[in-house]
């Protein structure tokens, strides 16, 4: 990120929306550490979740999944396949950034619907570079700082039913999907998959459902593809970490009926 | 088990950032992959709010938590924070756990 480029007022700026997307996504770790708790991970278990796997929607999936009773294997499938929209965004960003080695894997690391929405949104290659790194960076510390502090809170609580902490997943769900929902495509898949899912939740094991869901979607995604001009998406910030309502990445209504970005944030 | 599926689901998750940056752009280019990869998460997450609101275990319940979820899309078609849609969820499937 050597940068000669006279930008010092429009680095800030883009360091600005940075450390607001952090803010904001730090605020989701929170709940996503009382929940992974409360799911019955344990403290250890759930900021490993944030420190490795570090991909919101999938996180929240697979310890939904393992609550709800799952299997380990479903739990895990779901959520590879939730974080499936990372390896688009690395196609995108991987010319940009232009790293190998160890830099290349911290930067896959921290590639998620974040970072990737924050340096798309820049108009010059200095700039996108700069505010991959920076939101990526800014994310992932105060997403793991919020998932400890969560963590800790809801080990405190002793019966996390009663405060209705159980229903706190379905709704995270719920906000985070709500961006992608445009049109009656994404209607259609969501309701047949779902009624998929819930018609079969008497007859195959806990966490076999959502799978079939994923199906659903495979075989929709085969049978219609993408328009030619339908580039995979960037992010919409505006997701569920965007929750925060403090930071907009601007630029972000690229695409918009694309990808939005959360399965996960970060 | 729990173990299992963290290192597990952290490593194929892994796997797929890296790859993105290092798999010859055609195969990702591929206009079926891409659709498929827009809909995964709209299939999966609506399965996943049905499932956790209306099931228990392996049988099918209406109970509290559809109360919550209720007030969760009502809070987004509000276009409340992330943080308010939880909040509203939690407190409304307690008080009509509390109440009923």
């Amino acid at each position: 990120m050597t940068s000669a480029t006279p930008w010092p007022a429009g680095r800030a700026a883009v360091l600005r929306t940075a450390v607001g997307v952090g803010v904001a996504t730090g605020a989701y770790g929170l709940s996503f550490g009382a929940i992974s708790v409360a799911s019955g991970l344990s403290l250890l278990q759930t900021c490993l979740l944030s420190l490795l796997l570090f991909s919101g929607g999938s996180q929240f999936a697979l310890v939904s999944i393992l609550g709800g009773g799952g299997s380990a294997i479903s739990a895990a499938a779901t959520a590879v396949l939730l974080g499936s929209r990372n390896a688009f965004y690395g196609v995108r960003l991987s010319t940009t950034l232009g790293v190998r080695g160890w830099r290349r894997a911290a930067a896959a690391q921290v590639t998620i619907d974040e970072s990737t929405a924050v340096s798309t949104a820049q108009t010059t290659p200095a700039a996108a570079r700069y505010g991959f790194w920076a939101t990526g960076i800014s994310v992932f510390v105060l997403w793991n700082l919020g998932t400890l502090i969560g963590a800790v809170g809801a080990g405190a609580l002793k019966n996390p039913t009663v405060y209705g902490l159980d229903a706190a997943a379905p709704a995270a769900f719920v906000a985070l999907i709500a961006p992608r929902m445009r049109g009656a495509e994404p209607w259609t898949v969501a309701l047949i998959a779902a009624g998929v899912a819930l018609a079969s939740v008497p007859f195959v094991p806990i966490g076999v459902p959502v799978l079939f869901a994923a199906v659903v979607a495979i075989g929709f995604g085969v049978a219609r593809p993408a328009a030619p001009t339908d580039a995979a998406g960037p992010p919409d910030p505006s997701g569920p970490s965007d929750s925060g309502g403090s930071a907009d990445p601007g630029g972000s209504e690229a695409d918009p009926e694309q990808d939005p970005d959360r399965g996960g944030t970060p | 088990m729990i173990w299992a599926a963290v290192l597990a689901g952290s490593l194929g998750c892994f796997v797929l950032k890296y790859a993105g940056m290092s798999v010859p752009k055609r195969i990702l280019a591929d206009r079926r992959v891409q659709k498929v990869a827009a809909l995964l998460p709209i299939a999966l997450l609506t399965a996943l709010i049905l499932i956790q609101t209306f099931t228990t275990g392996k049988h099918l319940v209406v109970d509290a938590r559809a109360g919550g979820l209720a007030v969760a899309c009502v809070a987004v078609l509000l276009r409340a924070p992330f943080l308010v849609v939880v909040a509203a969820a939690c407190v409304a499937t307690a008080l009509i756990r509390l109440w009923t």
